[in-house]
């Protein structure tokens, strides 16, 4: 499967009547099996492209091939959660095919078996984000679409996450698209970096990242790190 | 506990009245019992009881659900609301007995027409609730139902209607106690039983004693609806909100 997106601009209407450009001219694609990153500043624009790539905004212009079979699993930057549904409910009506074993399997590793039938209500911000992780995965996404998933957690926890993130990548070839504006987890798990400009958005730079992510030790990131600060220097 | 407490203040409050007024005015409470229980045993009371709630229950599931249902409508399509705007207006300032009138007219004294008038009467604030609750609908679960590909009708029950729940409520309630008022009107006007039509009887006979035994029966009634069916579904619905300490 193939993600290819090819946006040729987006613009929208502010309550004054002026327009506003949000995304400049811009063109990447995904392969299964693949981990994009998009880095940017804060307001440039990655979520109004997600949300394009998702087909939630269809008022845009340029084309976005996104297999139509493709199953698309979701985390938000906000948990999303329905308060009035139970956590296993969130999750099953999410994903309605996923067997007892797997989920039981999912709620060990993010640690949410005490909570199966708490209300997302009763739950922490960490808590609810890793149900919203829970979800994501239950589905078997074809299409993963991580938002920020691991802000506002504390580290060891998010290091946890991001390694089980980088597992369920390894286990079964699904297209991720990562947002982030933490360089740490963008090197630890992308594939291909894409860094972004302030508003209108487009690409300044894609690097790709050769070595497997099964093999990135410390010395290695740090390489990767002092090779990423070279080349913004030369960018500017 | 408190509410007991309360009921046996109102009797208290009600039979010192009583004896001050004198019973052609207000009858005592043994008074009353006394014509409830014979109404009772004759069977006339649940007759009417009866006939009046199946009339409540018809127009009140009618208004409901079409009110519902438009009221979605218009809180979703915009052309739906900009078209029904006007005629929601009209309804809503129409007065019952206008309403009333026209059916019996038009319709003739049938029961068809009196439950029309009693629906036609709840439904604009039906339609204004729940169009008011669609507004307010989560625009930010719908993508998360829509990117997960949850199928229409799975959505419509799980991410949809539970926010649609409180405003059901306060429109199942809020209209019950609408229709209660009408049907009595409709029936004194139209209809040869039910309790509206006793209760114009005994106006007409100027029986004060009969006239409260049917009223108080009526409100018994309604209570007990309210407690038994609409609160427990309210507290139903709004279970998975922490409860305050």
């Amino acid at each position: 499967m193939r993600l290819e997106v090819g946006i040729t601009g987006k613009t929208f209407k502010s309550a004054a009547g002026g327009t506003h450009e949000v995304l400049a001219p811009m063109k990447f694609s995904l392969q299964s099996g693949e981990v994009g990153v998009l880095i940017g500043p804060s307001g440039c624009g990655k979520s109004t492209m997600l949300r394009i790539i998702l087909g939630l905004d269809r008022d845009f212009e340029g084309h976005v091939a996104r297999p139509p079979e493709a199953r698309i699993g979701m985390v938000f930057q906000e948990p999303r959660l329905l308060p009035w549904r139970s956590v296993e409910q969130n999750v099953r009506l999410a994903a309605p095919d996923v067997t007892d074993a797997k989920l039981s399997e999912l709620f060990k590793i993010l640690e949410l078996e005490a909570h199966r039938s708490h209300f997302p209500g009763e739950l922490s911000l960490g808590l609810a984000r890793r149900v919203a992780l829970a979800r994501a995965f239950a589905v078997e996404p074809d299409l993963l679409v991580l938002d920020e998933p691991l802000a506002s957690l504390d580290d060891a926890l998010a290091g946890r996450l991001r390694d089980e993130i980088a597992t369920l990548v390894a286990s079964r070839s699904v297209m991720t698209l990562l947002v982030t504006h933490s360089l740490d987890d963008a090197i630890r798990l992308g594939d291909r970096l894409f860094f972004l400009s302030p508003r209108p958005a487009h690409i300044v730079q894609a690097v790709p990242i050769s070595i497997p992510r099964a093999e990135r030790n410390e010395a290695e990131l740090a390489r990767i790190r002092a090779e990423l600060a070279a080349l913004q220097l030369e960018s500017k | 506990m408190l509410r007991l407490l309360s009921f046996v203040l109102f009797l208290a409050i009600w039979w010192t009245a009583a004896l001050f007024v004198g019973g052609a005015k207000l009858p005592s409470p043994p008074a009353v019992l006394d014509v409830i229980i014979a109404e009772a045993s004759s069977g006339a009371l649940f007759l009417h009881l009866g006939a009046t709630l199946a009339r409540v229950a018809l127009a009140f599931v009618l208004a409901m659900s079409l009110g519902s249902a438009i009221g979605y409508l218009m809180g979703r399509v915009k052309l739906a609301d900009r078209l029904g705007d006007p005629w929601l207006i009209l309804l809503l300032n129409l007065p019952a007995l206008v309403v009333i009138v026209l059916a019996y007219i038009w319709a003739g004294l049938t029961e068809a027409a009196a439950i029309a008038a009693i629906a036609i009467n709840k439904l604009p604030t039906a339609v204004v609730t729940l169009r008011e609750g669609t507004r307010a609908l989560d625009r930010s679960l719908d993508e998360m139902a829509m990117v997960f590909a949850m199928p229409r009708w799975r959505a419509f029950r799980h991410v949809v209607l539970p926010q649609l729940a409180p405003y059901i409520a306060a429109s199942a309630r809020s209209g019950l106690s609408l229709v209660w008022k009408i049907v009595l009107v409709a029936e004194l006007l139209g209809r040869p039983n039910g309790v509206g039509f006793e209760i114009g009887v005994a106006f007409q006979l100027f029986d004060t004693p009969r006239l409260l035994a049917y009223s108080l029966t009526f409100a018994a009634v309604v209570l007990v609806i309210e407690t038994a069916l609409v609160q427990p579904f309210e507290a139903r619905a709004t279970r998975w909100r922490p409860r305050a300490a």
